[in-house]
């Protein structure tokens, strides 16, 4: 049970800002091909700040867990910053560290929010 | 019925992993002591070329290399060990047709593949339609996981140039009706090339191409507990002669100077540069062995524990199991793939593996197969010779607990 530690199963059964938003600025999808994963992020920026964001999809619980922390961490954040938010934050979130198996896991949220930026 | 636990005996991996429980058979399968003794002694004592040397080391090499390839034809029925070709993997095989015979195909021309295929069975050939404008058209499978005979047929016509499909779909696990799908084939086309993916009935049940019918037969030697790196195209004669070779180079050439290259005969003219000659060795020993324990105790064995896998997965887990394919065990190989409700594949197999138990989770290079199906994953068990009935209750037991810590029912979406 080295990697499922209580923050991430509570991430994965309670996730934080699931679901999808009505007019969102900015949305993207990232596949994880290896398993199978899907994530879709709609975000909210307004005057270059990230106000809104909501995230739905499947996977398993490092990815949902990671996807859920990453929309709390991200709120109120300049669209610019994430952007150019490195992995490590992402893997600091989560708090346990991944095999290279496991990186993509942890990292589609990662992936599919720097798409979502980028994509209007 | 042969027994696991004296197999494991053979395998030395059991004893730096004494609480190993490896069900990724359908990935790889693990090796015995006598396939790697034989690879050893071939680099031990005589690890020189084949085919060119005139000392008596690379005699030996090459005896030990062609012999292997008389082993691999007697094998599987082959008609000759001219028409057995080494080549990396069943990959390669694949992408050597696909290659050779592009020459023979246009945009008039249809490909038949079906959904249950492996990657390695479907790229090659998506990549032949796109390169020369011939359609690819793909079969249903069954419920039973099996391929549906009445969608191959409607599929095929005189424009059909290849037909594609495997002996067992490496998710499903069950055995499909090969003969009777290749004379669905030839009722309606005579000429089409029909290939065979055989990667997962190979060292499970008995191969005979000749009764098989097949133009060509592919498949891996590390599956059927052979090293890595070696594998195995065979066909008949005729076929072959309708690909252009694809691997040109060292060990295929009569004479390379003429305007026009003239090439060796079979196998030689495939099989570009110096060979896996340890490969070949190992995959020889790996079929005698396999030989030795019978293809008939092995099949038992593994629709035996099949079947009682089968039945305490779903006592253990009822319907929030979801097991694919035929309840049917004397149709499967030891292959089982299932998704649990609420649990993650991903979650499952990564809390096994520090168990110590190994499974296989994702689309197992079979994107196809789940998209058709709707599912973004499953687990996948594959069980062997050396698989006990304790290790499926270990596997359930540990099953049972990770469920417990995912609590699905507490899950609030």
């Amino acid at each position: 049970m080295t990697l499922y530690q209580d923050q991430i199963l509570d991430h994965y059964r309670n996730p934080r800002n699931f679901g999808s938003l009505e007019k969102p600025t900015n949305q993207a999808s990232a596949l994880n091909p290896t398993c199978g994963d899907s994530l879709h992020m709609d975000i909210t920026v307004e005057n270059g700040t990230i106000v809104d964001v909501r995230f739905n999809g499947s996977g398993c619980a490092i990815s949902l867990a990671s996807a859920s922390l990453l929309t709390e961490h991200v709120k109120g954040k300049s669209a610019e910053t994430i952007s150019a938010l490195e992995p490590k934050t992402v893997l600091e979130l989560l708090g346990v560290p991944l095999s290279p198996v496991r990186l993509k896991c942890g990292l589609l949220s990662l992936e599919t929010m720097k798409k979502a930026l980028t994509n209007k | 019925m042969l027994d696991p636990k004296i197999i494991q005996k053979d395998f030395p991996i059991f004893e730096s992993n004494p609480d190993l429980i490896y069900l990724d058979n359908a990935a790889t399968a693990l090796k015995p002591r006598a396939v790697i003794e034989a690879m050893n002694q071939y680099y031990f004592e005589y690890s020189t070329n084949v085919g060119r040397g005139l000392y008596p080391l690379a005699e030996s090499a090459t005896l030990a290399f062609e012999e292997a390839r008389k082993t691999v034809a007697r094998f599987i029925h082959a008609e000759s060990k001219e028409t057995i070709v080494f080549t990396s993997n069943a990959t390669q095989g694949i992408n050597l047709v696909a290659l050779g015979i592009e020459h023979q195909l246009n945009n008039t021309h249809t490909i038949v593949v079906t959904e249950l295929e492996h990657h390695s069975n479907y790229l090659p050939w998506k990549e032949l339609a796109r390169r020369t404008g011939a359609k690819l058209r793909s079969v249903h499978f069954t419920g039973a996981g099996m391929i549906d005979a009445n969608h191959l047929a409607s599929l095929i016509d005189e424009k059909t140039s290849v037909v594609a499909f495997s002996a067992v779909s490496n998710v499903f696990g069950v055995v499909n009706p090969v003969k009777e799908l290749i004379s669905t084939v030839r009722e309606k086309n005579q000429k089409a090339l029909i290939l065979i993916d055989a990667c997962q009935i190979a060292g499970h049940c008995s191969i005979d191409i000749e009764d098989w019918g097949a133009d060509f037969v592919v498949f891996s030697g590390h599956k059927l507990f052979g090293p890595t790196g070696i594998g195995i195209l065979a066909g008949k004669r005729q076929s072959f002669e309708r690909l252009i070779p694809m691997n040109v180079g060292g060990g295929t050439v009569l004479d390379a100077c003429s305007p026009e290259t003239e090439y060796k005969s079979l196998p030689e003219n495939l099989e570009g540069g110096t060979p896996n000659i340890a490969g070949a060795i190992g995959l020889a020993e790996a079929i005698r062995y396999v030989e030795a324990i019978g293809l008939k105790a092995i099949h038992e064995h593994e629709v035996a524990l099949t079947h009682s896998t089968l039945q305490k997965l779903q006592a253990a887990f009822g319907n929030a199991i979801n097991i694919l394919g035929t309840e049917d065990t004397e149709r499967r190989v030891g292959i089982i793939s299932f998704t649990l409700d609420g649990l993650h594949p991903h979650d499952l197999a990564h809390l096994l593996g520090e168990e110590n138990i190994c499974v296989r989770a994702g689309e197992h290079c079979a994107a196809p197969l789940h998209r058709a199906l709707q599912l973004p994953a499953t687990t996948r068990l594959s069980l062997s010779i050396y698989t006990t009935g304790e290790d499926i209750d270990r596997l359930i037991e540990a099953m049972g607990q990770i469920r417990s810590i995912f609590e699905p029912q507490k899950r609030a979406f």
